[in-house]
């Protein structure tokens, strides 16, 4: 198993190194240690790989990933995992502003708490926060799911398309076009599987309610003027 | 009426500031409710580059000749720290422009025009499609703040990275592209429900300042482990601290949009009330780069409003190491062509004023995504007039530079121009004709 010690190598030898795994490589398993919240740490990954970071990341940590399994030791900074496109990012401690940004697919997990604009702009990314989000988060959010066991800041969901939210605690309040909708069966099977992939155990689907998008703002009509 | 009456009542007279236009957008207002939104960029009188004059050479200058001396035209962008910067043979280049806003044809036009004379196309809100990787020689793929089809693959796939802050229509602002245009295809390209109104971000979702964007440029030369040149684009509003900051951030080049640039789609007021002319907005980024010793280390591309080789000249005397244009681009495709006039008629406008370009009922099949329209355009032969205006706007740029005695259109200076007008004087740094006196100047 590889181990790339940041302290005495490159930033810039660890992505290289990481963007030039092929299907053939036996070197599947890596470990990342004194990451010292660097930025950009395993980003633009596209190989199945299992990377481990053992500490705290900065900035847009597993960026853009692909296929990869990273596993973050430690706190994110902001932006972590942003327009991941799949494989999985799980961050065992606390993540900073905009984690799972703009992602396509795969699941992001945050043991901690996130900042805010959790999943803003997401597009397919699966996110579940095991503490609580910030403000604004979802914000403009296109696709995917985001699963807060937690509280959410105000403004939550504002101007979503067809995300769904799941949140267990209290909410400070909804964006404009978010509403509180039926927490169906398909909604707790769904909410189940990801409860499991995240590894999140005795908690109940019934637990959450369900939020996503009224639809009443997807086309500009004066008489909604007043909701932006 | 009576020879008294003729005495009381003066002429009618209409208004200047309530013109037909100004009363005619107050009797839609209050008809509809909601603002104007439309496409094609600013349309009222600016400060432009027809208020500069070229000197030619004399005696105190020494031309070259026109048709028989050298004059070059190349240009290589971002060399600061890509490892592979891209070389253009031209300095003209087509500014961003989606797939969305633009017709499938229209795209790969783009990519035929610009291909055939060695210079480059630009992707734009909604992603990269095959036909336009397919038919551009030289792609640069833009990061939006909306992410709409952001895709690592195509990001590896890219000649130069451009990362979009703002927009020379739209300073601040986002676009929208109403439901006729989101089709299934463009609505799987940007995850959204097809037919619903789309709202582009103003922001980018995931960096919220300089310090950021500096952090952002990094991750992105991480991906593309330092291969690809990175750009970044913003509307002219305060140039010189935008120009500093992207210097800052890390940019191999910056792309400084105008108020005359384009749109797909956006509100009227914003568009005729929001950033700076073109001519107005280099002298100021020129300045940021000379100050902080960048300038041709880190290229400067300038759009918004260049329609030929003399803008072009004017440009690059001005500082620039380049230009792009879009609304350009998609006339010399055929929008808004007279010999659809009677089709425009239908529209409710006239060829040559045609701007619901959101609305995807473009006749000429360039800004639509209805695919009977669409198929009227032919690639091949678009593509072919779009090359002949890049050429033509090219040598006429040489001609001029020839002119004042330069073996490279990038050796063209401010010296080499004077204003018409103290404005222009004044906004382009160069001196009022006849004269030595640049207003505002201590020199």
């Amino acid at each position: 198993m590889p181990t790339v010690d940041l302290a005495s190598s490159p930033l810039r030898e660890l992505n290289s190194v990481l963007h030039q795994l092929t299907p053939s490589t036996n070197e599947t398993h890596w470990t990342v240690t004194n990451p010292r919240g660097q930025h950009n740490i395993a980003v633009g990954l596209d190989f199945p790989a299992e990377i481990e970071i053992d500490g705290h990341v900065g900035y847009y940590c597993a960026g853009m990933n692909k296929q990869a399994r990273v596993t973050v030791r430690g706190n994110a900074g902001q932006g972590v995992a942003e327009n991941m496109m799949s494989g999985c990012v799980h961050v065992t401690g606390d993540a900073s502003q905009a984690a799972g940004a703009s992602g396509n697919g795969g699941l992001l997990v945050i043991d901690g708490n996130a900042s805010a604009r959790c999943g803003i702009s997401m597009k397919g990314i699966d996110i579940v926060v095991k503490g609580s989000v910030g403000h604004l988060s979802a914000f403009m959010a296109q696709a995917g799911k985001l699963v807060v066991l937690g509280d959410a800041g105000e403004a939550l969901g504002d101007s979503i398309y067809e995300a769904q939210l799941f949140v267990r605690g209290a909410v400070a309040s909804l964006g404009a076009d978010c509403i509180e909708k039926p927490l169906k069966d398909e909604h707790k099977i769904e909410l189940k599987k990801l409860l499991d992939d995240a590894g999140v155990d005795g908690i109940s689907p019934d637990e959450f309610k369900r939020y996503g998008s009224a639809r009443k703002l997807y086309h500009f009509h004066i008489d909604n003027v007043g909701s932006y | 009426m009576s020879a008294q009456d003729r005495w009381i009542h003066t002429p009618p007279r209409k208004s200047a500031t309530f013109d037909d236009a100004a009363i005619a957008e107050i009797r839609r207002a209050a008809a509809t409710g909601i603002y104007d939104i439309r496409g094609a960029g600013a349309k009222r009188k600016l400060p432009h580059f027809d208020d500069l004059l070229f000197l030619g050479a004399s005696i105190s200058r020494y031309p070259l000749e026109g048709y028989r001396e050298k004059c070059a035209t190349d240009v290589v962008i971002g060399a600061r720290f890509a490892k592979k910067p891209i070389h253009l043979k031209i300095p003209i280049t087509i500014a961003g422009m989606s797939f969305g806003a633009l017709s499938g044809p229209a795209k790969e036009a783009l990519g035929r025009g610009a291909s055939a004379v060695g210079t480059s196309t630009t992707t734009g809100d909604g992603g990269m499609t095959p036909e336009e990787r397919g038919h551009s020689d030289l792609l640069v793929y833009q990061v939006l703040p909306s992410r709409y089809g952001m895709n690592p693959d195509d990001l590896r796939k890219a000649d130069a990275i451009e990362v979009v802050v703002g927009q020379g229509a739209k300073p601040g602002g986002g676009g929208m592209l109403l439901g006729q245009k989101i089709t299934e295809r463009v609505a799987g390209m940007r995850r959204l429900p097809v037919g619903i109104d789309q709202r582009s971000a103003c922001r980018h979702p995931d960096w919220t300042g300089p310090d950021d964007l500096e952090i952002k440029i990094q991750e992105l030369r991480e991906i593309t482990d330092w291969n690809t040149p990175i750009y970044v684009k913003v509307g002219a509003s305060r140039p010189y601290y935008d120009i500093a900051l992207a210097v800052k951030s890390g940019a191999d080049a910056i792309v400084l949009d105008g108020m005359q640039g384009g749109t797909a789609a956006t509100q009227d007021v914003f568009i005729e009330n929001v950033g700076l002319p073109t001519m107005c907005a280099i002298p100021p980024a020129v300045k940021a780069l000379q100050d902080l010793g960048m300038h041709r280390k880190v290229q400067l591309i300038v759009s918004g409003g260049i329609r030929n080789g003399a803008d072009v000249a004017k440009c690059l005397a001005l500082g620039a190491d380049a230009v792009a244009i879009g609304t350009a681009a998609l006339i010399a495709l055929g929008d808004n062509d007279p010999a659809l006039e009677a089709e425009y008629q239908k529209l409710g406008t006239t060829a040559g004023a045609y701007d619901d370009w959101h609305e995807g009922r473009d006749p000429a099949g360039i800004t639509t995504q209805d695919p009977v329209l669409a198929a009227r355009l032919d690639p091949v032969v678009a593509g072919r007039k779009l090359a002949n205006y890049l050429s033509v706007m090219t040598l006429e740029a040489q001609a001029i530079a020839r002119a004042c005695g330069k073996s490279h259109v990038h050796n063209l200076e401010p010296e080499d121009l004077v204003a018409l007008t103290m404005e222009s004087a004044a906004m382009a740094r160069v001196p009022l004709a006849g004269t030595n006196w640049i207003p505002g100047s201590n020199i």
